[in-house]
């Protein structure tokens, strides 16, 4: 006689009351391929943790994006924003759909040059650029948008010196009617700070003018600031135009959209409350073409998304560890990733779903990393079905920042999985192992 | 490992006691391990039986079982 599927014994003790109006998360639907590839059998393959990258949906993504703003406005142009995840094999996804390269630091400036981009299709953000990272982005033509008067002045005494002409914007801050303010990046707009750096730069023979940029914030939720800043950024090029006689050719609204994932403490989940992109784009261009710039005059819309285009296309895929139940009773999960791979544990309540058909009860519980450490939870109250040793779990929305701001700590970083257009499978990140952690360190003689 | 006397209890997994007014719900293994309890076996007969039913690994069983036992003693449905 076949023997029936085990599932831990459970009780639970019913509290009368009301019921709570929007029902309990079902969670409990499986997902046991990702783009028809089996998530068993890239564990049994690649090993586990592992995480996973859709190639499709980065595509679907980007696409869906790129239309979206298109059937708005003329001149679209977006720039892969290296910071969210900078995998050579996902940013050349991006390059080969048309996006150029947004790097912030001489590092990630170099990978765009290896990754195939031209130099005049990176631009270059950030407060750390030095001489040598300035002087290469200016010989390479490429957009520097100046972030503080010290980076403007050394980059008017290097032009002089190697006699260049780099082409730049300057990135500008503003009060968006949003909390919290980001004000440390870039030049005032409401205290006139951002329009003296403009006239500073009109009037140098050794700089070009060529845009304006800011980035308000991150996973924003409000299409309304970015109306604010796409006015702002408009009345700044307008007052070059009226001024200096000069248009500008862009403006760069950077990035800065969600993706649906959940934030942490948010009443309702990010799917029912993030706004499209549809939205976005109904803010920013509705405000630059009613701004009174002729047709021939618009100015090309930058725009540096990175999240939203690539935060639902990542996996991370694990295996318990073990389950016990904590002292005020509560069920506890360890699973062999943790904060270490997942950093974005700590803003998000990710989705995560069995990898295996269990049964239909379900229990609340918190998930913790592996890590020796208290801080490591996963999640903190999830309902999720019985789980026990062995079973295997998908999180999803792990594509952004996950893979740039992981850490090596206790244990070694999970290999990164790619699923190209045809469901094949290619490692496109080994996992680490001990030799490489230790390439970089040295033991000095009497240690030896 | 004796259930209360006046613990209810159901085929499908619900359990009231009436001293206190509480209410729980089980699933159906736990269902099944309590009416083995309410028959005064020992706890190697009910390891038996269900190891001989379900397809799990006997260690296993034991553990969740002692851990099963301690929430039901936690909720006074244990003696």
């Amino acid at each position: 006689m076949e023997k029936i599927r085990y599932e831990r014994p459970f009780i639970i003790k019913m509290n009368a009351g009301l019921m709570n109006k929007f029902g309990t998360q079902s969670v409990n639907e499986p997902v046991t391929h990702i783009e028809s590839v089996s998530v068993k059998g890239m564990l049994s393959e690649y090993g586990s943790p592992l995480f996973v990258i859709s190639e499709k949906q980065i595509r679907r993504n980007y696409q869906n994006a790129v239309r979206i703003f298109k059937t708005r406005y003329p001149k679209v142009q977006f720039a892969w924003s290296y910071k969210t995840n900078y995998m050579n094999a996902v940013c050349r996804i991006f390059h080969q759909e048309g996006s150029w390269a947004e790097v912030v630091s001489g590092f990630e400036y170099s990978k765009a040059l290896g990754n195939g981009v031209q130099g005049n299709k990176i631009i270059f953000n950030g407060p750390d650029k030095n001489d040598s990272d300035l002087i290469l982005a200016a010989q390479n033509n490429s957009l520097i948008h100046i972030d503080h008067y010290d980076e403007l002045y050394s980059l008017i005494r290097l032009s002089e010196e190697h006699g260049l002409k780099p082409r730049i914007a300057i990135r500008v801050n503003m009060d968006t009617g949003i909390y919290p303010k980001w004000d440390r990046f870039g030049f005032n707009f409401e205290n006139g700070q951002a329009w003296n750096a403009l006239t500073r730069i009109a009037n140098s023979d050794n700089l070009e003018l060529v845009g304006v940029h800011c980035h308000i914030g991150t996973f924003m939720l409000s299409p309304t600031a970015y109306a604010v800043a796409a006015r702002n950024l408009c009345e700044l090029a307008w007052g070059v135009k009226e001024r200096f006689g000069k248009m500008l050719q862009y403006i760069d609204l950077g990035g800065g959209f969600p993706s649906t994932n959940t934030l942490k403490g948010a009443y309702l989940p990010g799917t029912d409350t993030v706004p499209s992109i549809d939205q976005f784009a109904d803010a920013i261009t509705d405000v630059i073409l009613g701004y009174g710039f002729k047709h021939d005059e618009l100015p090309t819309l930058i725009l540096e998304s990175g999240r939203t285009l690539i935060d639902d296309a990542g996996y991370l895929l694990g295996t318990v560890l073990a389950t016990k139940r904590l002292s005020d009773g509560r069920r506890a999960t360890i699973l062999d990733f943790g904060l270490n791979s997942l950093f974005t544990s700590l803003w998000y309540d990710h989705k995560i779903s069995p990898a295996q058909k269990l049964g239909n009860q379900t229990e609340e519980m918190v998930m913790f990393g592996p890590l020796c450490m208290n801080i490591d939870v996963v999640r903190e109250s999830i309902t999720m079905p019985l789980l026990q040793k062995g079973d295997q779990v998908v999180v999803h929305k792990v594509g952004a920042y996950n893979m740039t701001q992981w850490m090596q700590f206790i244990t070694y970083r999970p290999p990164i999985v790619l699923i190209d257009n045809d469901n094949n499978t290619h490692i496109i990140r080994k996992g680490e192992d001990l030799k490489y952690m230790e390439e970089l360190e040295q033991i000095p003689e009497h240690l030896v | 490992m004796r259930v209360r006397k006046n613990i209810a209890t159901s085929d499908e997994g619900f359990l009231f006691n009436p001293t206190t007014g509480d209410s729980f719900s089980t699933n159906a293994i736990g269902a099944e391990i309590i009416l083995l309890m309410k028959k005064d076996i020992p706890t190697s007969e009910v390891i038996d039986t269900v190891c001989e039913k379900y397809d799990v690994d006997r260690a296993l069983f034991e553990r969740d079982l002692e851990e099963f036992t301690l929430q039901l003693k936690g909720h006074s449905i244990l003696e």
